[in-house]
């Protein structure tokens, strides 16, 4: 198993290089991963999924209401029933709770069958339009105004931290080399491998993908293409505290319009509520602050909505950039004289793509020459609970009575015991701040963002630190 | 073992907090001969708040002498375990079960305890930045408190170099000194008000000592820095805004209620204070439930808490006795500037509430206001308060008036102008 964060990197010729641990990078590996290649998975950051795959909806879409015919509409589809059957292999907690897409006007009405049939197109067919009474009963707190909605079942809430993890863990535990703190600078590509440049010294492969994510445009460009090019879109978000869980039972959509998509109001896999996301366009790839105009715009439109969501604390706010480009669709592009594959553009319905994505670049690859070899069973991963739709640690009488550290609650809003910081402190891949640990254990995610418990778990999570420090001295 | 075994256990008495209110009323309830008081602490040290606290100022109202949290601190857990309560630390109530019976969680395993009477002692929370909407990036660096004050005096870690600290009420000084003794620099002070809210003496001191300036009339616009925080940007009430460079920030007071054992029991709230309505005698609409501390009135001092619990102690004792769960019927409601009063539920034939007086805040300086207490239009009391009423302070209201309101009329209203 290889996990580096610093030193140079290993001296040899990979087979594939992944650039970008994100949800789609860590998918890619972890799909290729059940071949015998060698492997690397190479991150600018100290983390995986620590750009776009940590500040998404985190909702698993049906692909309802993608645009029939497209790359995206197929690998939504195909991702969805892929990530469903993963996420119950794997533990990563998913609720599929529906969506209503509730019409607050006439337009937003009309346009309710036209989406129950562009539904039928993409392959669902389990839409179905209600009126305004069965809209009510469904979610009896919702503001008054609702004329009707289209509910869609299947779509769900998903844990996006989880989901990357699972991945980047699987892969790793499978051979795959993960290199964090290393930002791929120039590439260089010859006629059997490529030399890519980066502060750990000079990683050399022969295949290479691009799932920078955001920056998938400039490393396309050192690669001589110019198909795209990645303009972020901020989506600011606000999550609202446990107790208003019991306001809300789906998913609630809006109805796209011309004036774009629109917020929505979800609960989370944690038993929060979360309302968001604005639609900004920016030009800054590293410009994921909330705004008083954005968090403002959004208090508007959830009071709408939900307008008792509003009168219930907010636990947290936080912004995600997604990586929208010119096109209407996914940008995976494979170059098989330069052995490369490009996926690029992927935006928010990347998370429930994922898989699908994978096994589709996979396919691209052995277009561009690459021999997998014979297919291999990877050991399968078992994730922590961390979503409430199953018991956590701290409420079973079985883990506490084999470990007492699965009884000492040191995070109490959220409930998180000794034994699972301990455990993601020891994880194949370990948090490498107080930021990913709090993604792998909900410690420090909670409605007193650290008033109780903040000093007691940086004292673990330094601990822990401290002592991996101290063993690789020793190496 | 399945794994949800629980061990079933029963109690006299279960109070939830281990802070001054919990151990006051456990000590009193004890010292009284209840056989079975338990007190249950989440955390792993008994003691509450004034544990972290390493300042002197604690006792004075209840114990008539002066000491710092953590001997405070000491002081109340000897004082409960001398008479015979049964101190349990790192022991979380996680829910209810039924009435008057909890669920909790342990070392040792899962239990599920039943009393004749609960007592909610769970405290209060400073609101950190996010409930407080402050926009911009997310970077290290930004505490509440709290977390400030037990990473500094319990676990010895390092903050930043140069703080802000946003509030001017008494527990931002506080922070101010946990700050120095951190060996951080103060930029500044900045308060939302138009002076500071602490005793004149306190907030001279600060500024002639460690000269932090006091900035007034100003709100935190944007906090910014990838990584660390590099700067608190700040708007003035003309609309100018300002940033200070920093590396730290501490979001003080604007307290809530820990609410959320009280509030999942269905107990109802209040609509001010965010904790239980209680009435004079602590009860909660839930019957055997009472609530005591910060829970009640977010935030009054340790010492002030721990009165509630000795206080509380006589009706909880009446209620072991078996007297019928009747909890004073007519709520008491402020209207604005006023921001919550405590108690909030009266008996107008039952007991006054402790040292005669109810407990108020304002949002805003009021200058020797006129306090109106109304009950359908009816004016049961109107007097001129002798001083001004400050924001993020206490200020009282006698309740010599309650006998004239009528148990079956509507509200009690409190206004000031």
């Amino acid at each position: 198993m290889t996990v580096t964060t610093t030193g140079d990197l290993p001296d040899e010729v990979y087979d594939v290089a992944i650039i970008g641990a994100g949800v789609v990078g860590t998918a890619i590996a972890r799909e290729l991963a059940r071949y015998r290649l060698r492997i690397a998975l190479v991150e600018a950051s100290d983390d995986v999924g620590n750009g776009t795959s940590k500040a998404n909806t985190a909702i698993l879409h049906t692909g309802f209401d993608a645009t029939p015919g497209t790359l995206e509409a197929r690998l939504v589809r195909e991702g969805y029933q892929r990530l469903t059957a993963y996420a119950a292999e794997t533990g990563i907690p998913l609720e599929p709770l529906g969506a209503l897409l509730v019409a607050w006007d006439g337009e937003q009405l009309a346009a309710l069958p036209s989406l129950a049939e562009k539904a039928v197109r993409n392959g669902y067919h389990e839409t179905a339009v209600l009126g305004t009474e069965a809209v009510y009963a469904r979610e009896p707190h919702l503001g008054p105004g609702a004329l009707g909605a289209l509910e869609v079942p299947g779509e769900s809430v998903i844990c996006p931290w989880t989901t990357t993890l699972a991945y980047a863990t699987q892969a790793v535990r499978a051979g795959v080399a993960l290199h964090l703190n290393c930002p791929a600078g120039a590439i260089t590509t010859g006629v059997d491998h490529h030399e890519i440049a980066t502060p750990r010294g000079v990683l050399r492969t022969r295949h290479l993908v691009n799932a920078a994510g955001l920056y998938s445009d400039e490393i396309n460009r050192r690669l001589g293409h110019e198909e795209f090019t990645v303009t972020p879109r901020r989506g600011q978000l606000i999550v609202f505290d446990k107790f208003a869980r019991g306001l809300v039972d789906h998913i609630l959509l809006p109805v796209p319009t011309a004036l774009g998509k629109g917020v929505l109001v979800a609960p989370t896999v944690y038993g929060n509520v979360l309302l968001g996301p604005t639609a900004e366009d920016l030009d800054d790839k590293t410009a994921t602050g909330s705004s008083a105009g954005g968090l403002a715009s959004l208090r508007e439109k959830g009071a709408r909505i939900l307008p008792e969501l509003l009168e219930e604390e907010v636990t947290a706010v936080y912004a995600g950039l997604r990586a929208a480009t010119e096109h209407g669709d996914f940008q995976i592009r494979a170059d098989p004289g330069r052995r490369y594959v490009a996926v690029g553009g992927i935006r928010s319905t990347g998370l429930t793509a994922s898989m699908a994505i994978a096994a589709h670049v996979a396919q691209l690859l052995v277009d561009c020459g690459l021999d997998p070899g014979p297919e291999r069973e990877i050991e399968s991963v078992r994730m922590p609970t961390i979503g409430e739709a199953f018991p956590r640690p701290y409420q079973r009488a079985d883990l506490i009575a084999a470990d007492p550290a699965y009884g000492t609650v040191v995070c109490h809003c959220e409930r998180v015991t000794r034994g699972e910081i301990r455990d993601a402190l020891t994880a194949t891949v370990p948090p490498a701040s107080l930021d990913g640990l709090r993604r792998r254990t909900r410690a420090l995610a909670g409605r007193c963002q650290g008033f109780f418990c903040g000093a007691a778990v940086r004292a673990q999570f330094e601990a822990a630190t401290a002592a991996q420090d101290r063993t690789e001295a020793r190496r | 073992m399945t794994p949800t075994d629980r061990t079933h256990r029963t109690v006299d008495v279960l109070v939830v907090g281990a802070g001054p209110a919990g151990l006051a009323v456990a000590a009193r309830l004890a010292a009284a001969g209840v056989d079975r008081v338990e007190v249950l602490d989440r955390e792993q040290r008994a003691g509450g708040i004034p544990r972290h606290c390493d300042h002197t100022g604690f006792g004075l109202r209840d114990l008539r002498r002066v000491m710092t949290g953590p001997d405070y601190a000491r002081h109340h857990i000897a004082a409960a375990i001398r008479a015979g309560a049964v101190l349990r630390t790192g022991v979380t109530a996680t829910g209810w079960a039924a009435p008057r019976t909890v669920d909790v969680t342990g070392p040792t395993g899962l239990e599920r305890i039943t009393a004749t009477a609960v007592v909610l002692a769970t405290g209060a929370r400073e609101r950190p930045r996010s409930a407080r909407l402050v926009p911009g990036t997310r970077p290290a660096g930004v505490f509440t408190t709290g977390q400030l004050q037990q990473a500094v005096h319990v676990h010895h870690q390092s903050v930043g170099r140069r703080a802000v600290i946003v509030g001017a009420e008494r527990v931002s000084y506080s922070a101010v000194a946990t700050l120095r003794r951190a060996g951080a620099e103060v930029a500044a002070m900045v308060t939302d008000q138009p002076r500071h809210q602490t005793h004149p003496a306190r907030h001279l001191g600060t500024r002639l000592r460690h000269g932090v300036p006091l900035v007034t009339g100003a709100t935190v616009a944007e906090l910014t820095g990838r990584v660390r925080l590099e700067s608190v940007r700040l708007r003035h009430r003309d609309g100018r805004t300002a940033a200070i460079g920093c590396d730290t920030v501490v979001f003080t007071g604007d307290w809530i209620p820990d609410h959320e054992l009280a509030r999942s029991a269905g107990i109802a709230l209040d609509p001010g204070t965010r904790g239980p309505a209680t009435d004079a005698e602590f009860r909660t609409g839930e019957p055997g439930v009472f609530a005591v501390g910060n829970l009640l009135h977010p935030v009054e001092t340790a010492d002030i808490a721990a009165l509630d619990g000795r206080f509380a102690a006589a009706p909880v004792l009446r209620h072991l006795t078996g007297v019928p769960w009747t909890p004073g019927p007519l709520p008491v409601r402020v209207e604005a500037p006023l921001l919550w009063i405590s108690p909030n539920r009266l008996t107008p034939d039952g007991p006054r509430p402790p040292h005669g007086r109810f407990t108020l805040r304002t949002e805003r300086f009021l200058t020797r206001p006129v306090l109106t207490v109304s009950q359908d239009g009816r004016t049961l009391h109107r007097g001129r308060l002798p001083h001004t009423a400050a924001p993020n302070r206490p200020f009282h209201l006698p309740a010599d008036w309650i006998a004239g309101a009528d148990a079956h009329g509507g509200p009690v209203r409190i206004t000031a102008d």
